[in-house]
């Protein structure tokens, strides 16, 4: 029963979809399913939140590995959750001026969780972000080798791709002749994402659509059942 | 030389690319930009709209990814208002809605104070549900989006008066750092919908690639990263701009300095990387 109803339920979601885009008597079912699709998705923020719980809260109570960091996690997520469920010094709503701060938006300017996003939130996700950079520059002079005939294939277009997205892509070979503009640097960026990213990347769609389809199928029909898990308690 | 560059420490890479990127904007050095083709058919799709065509503005990204989408996205809010359109803002991603905010404030509010919020622009906020979101409001937006991010019935906002769906918007522009994002729009906004829907789009130097097989049918237009922003932003401002705009609108142009000195230094690197490859092959080191 565990299962069986689930998987009634994905089942007939999923047929109504597909029916809804060939049939268009279907079209207002197919906008049912997709809204009951919008409010499972608002419940997993709840179910994304207690996991996330679950499972730093278990690391600090069994001391594990790093689990200093999992209680500033904690911390962070309750102090932010308390500060924006509970209004925290949020001015009433322009209209409603005498009210209390229950009527405001919890994140306009000047409240503890707009200064929350503000001067913890962007900082800490831009600098995240921009690590990359330096790790991707040791990276490329550790690994990045040309020990065989594709890799070296792969350093070229790489050289290409990072001069033509600059300046200096048509600073090296602006001198090429207008009849040969074809092989200035930005051309053969262009040609390069055009031509051969696209085709590579058309490939691997057309295989992930099929794949796709085929694994939907076979959860719709039942015969692939995993994503029920194993039944066992 | 080559023993000094085989033990290097990665913390002088490292150091290198913190100069890579701090002298160029230390110094303001600006380079030329030449418009490609993508991104002068973006440009081409907003400049073919009529004053007072709605354009629904879909901001999927998050701080993390500001740096290279932001300067974009200031750019399209600049290049609609300038050019009187109508503006829906909304967000599949939870802090778009942030990114929205801000983007108001730094366009809108500064250089365009006689727009009117619900009549000229309007912020519908963040909806949870990626593609289901996109699926439903392209035949009932009311469905998921009864008020604006500021709590307001949009039933009481003048522009919302006479919309029913996103397939009366004139145009999609998306901006976007992954998923949900231009490729949801495209998948189940525009393919579905050729004759009614038309879609541009900027989003990431990672995400770039895997919108192009999308180019030109169901994409005609697309910003690639920081290069394609300061593209798109040299063809707006040399159309619209003036002595007296901020450097708010100069900024994906700026940023292409440290971009340049950054790949220069990369390409360096992998070629210095490979001249000890080959030496130790030479020396037979493994």
């Amino acid at each position: 029963m565990k299962r069986t109803v689930p998987l009634l339920i994905g089942s007939v979601a999923g047929f109504v979809l597909i029916a809804a885009y060939f049939v268009p008597l279907a079209e207002g079912w197919g906008e049912q399913v997709s809204i009951w699709f919008d409010v499972l998705a608002s419940i997993a923020f709840i179910l994304g939140g207690g996991n996330l719980l679950q499972v730093h809260v278990r690391k600090v109570r069994e001391r594990k590995a790093g689990w200093a960091y999992s209680a500033i996690t904690v911390l962070a997520f309750a102090v932010t959750l308390w500060v924006g469920l509970a209004k925290v010094g949020v001015h009433p709503h322009p209209q409603f001026p005498d009210s209390s701060g229950w009527t405001g938006q919890y994140d306009e300017v000047g409240t503890p969780f707009w200064w929350i996003y503000e001067h913890a939130f962007v900082p800490l996700t831009a600098t995240i972000f921009a690590l990359l950079a330096f790790y991707v520059a040791s990276a490329a002079f550790r690994a990045f080798r040309a020990r065989n005939a594709e890799a070296a294939l792969l350093l070229g277009t790489a050289f290409i791709i990072l001069l033509g997205r600059t300046f200096a892509g048509v600073y090296l070979t602006s001198w090429l002749p207008a009849s040969l503009s074809g092989l200035r640097i930005e051309s053969l960026c262009v040609e390069i994402m055009r031509v051969f990213a696209t085709a590579g990347n058309r490939a691997i769609m057309i295989g992930v659509a099929l794949g796709t389809a085929a694994v939907s199928l076979k959860i719709l029909l039942g015969v692939d059942r995993s994503h029920l898990g194993s039944g066992e308690e | 030389m080559y023993r000094h560059l085989r033990d290097l420490d990665r913390r002088w890479v490292f150091l290198l690319m913190l100069l890579a990127v701090a002298v160029p904007i230390l110094l303001q050095s600006r380079f030329p930009e030449t418009p490609s083709a993508l991104s002068r058919a973006v440009f081409e799709q907003i400049e073919s709209l009529a004053p007072g065509d709605r354009v629904l503005l879909a901001f999927d990204y998050d701080p993390a990814s500001a740096g290279e989408l932001q300067p974009m996205a200031t750019s399209f809010v600049y290049h609609c208002a300038k050019k009187g359109l109508r503006l829906y803002f909304l967000a599949l991603w939870p802090v778009g809605s942030q990114m929205i905010e801000r983007t108001i404030q730094e366009v809108i509010d500064k250089d365009f104070p006689e727009l009117v919020y619900g009549r000229d622009y309007v912020d519908l906020g963040y909806k949870s549900g990626g593609e289901g979101v996109i699926k439903v409001i392209l035949t009932d937006i009311r469905q998921l989006f009864s008020t604006d991010a500021r709590g307001t019935p949009v039933d009481r906002i003048p522009m919302m008066a006479d919309v029913r769906s996103i397939r009366q918007m004139k145009l999609i522009v998306s901006i976007s750092a992954g998923t949900p994002g231009t490729k949801e729009w495209v998948q189940y906004a525009v393919t579905p919908y050729p004759d009614e829907l038309r879609i541009v789009a900027g989003c990431t130097g990672v995400q770039a690639p895997l919108m192009y097989p999308y180019i030109p049918d169901q994409l005609p237009g697309l910003l690639g990263a920081i290069k394609g922003a300061a593209e798109y932003e040299e063809l707006v401002m040399r159309t619209y701009g003036g002595a007296t705009l901020s450097g708010t609108y100069t900024e994906a142009r700026r940023r292409m300095g440290p971009q340049l000195v950054a790949h220069v230094l990369m390409i360096l690197l992998i070629i210095a990387g490979n001249a000890i490859y080959f030496a130790e092959r030479r020396k037979g080191v493994r």
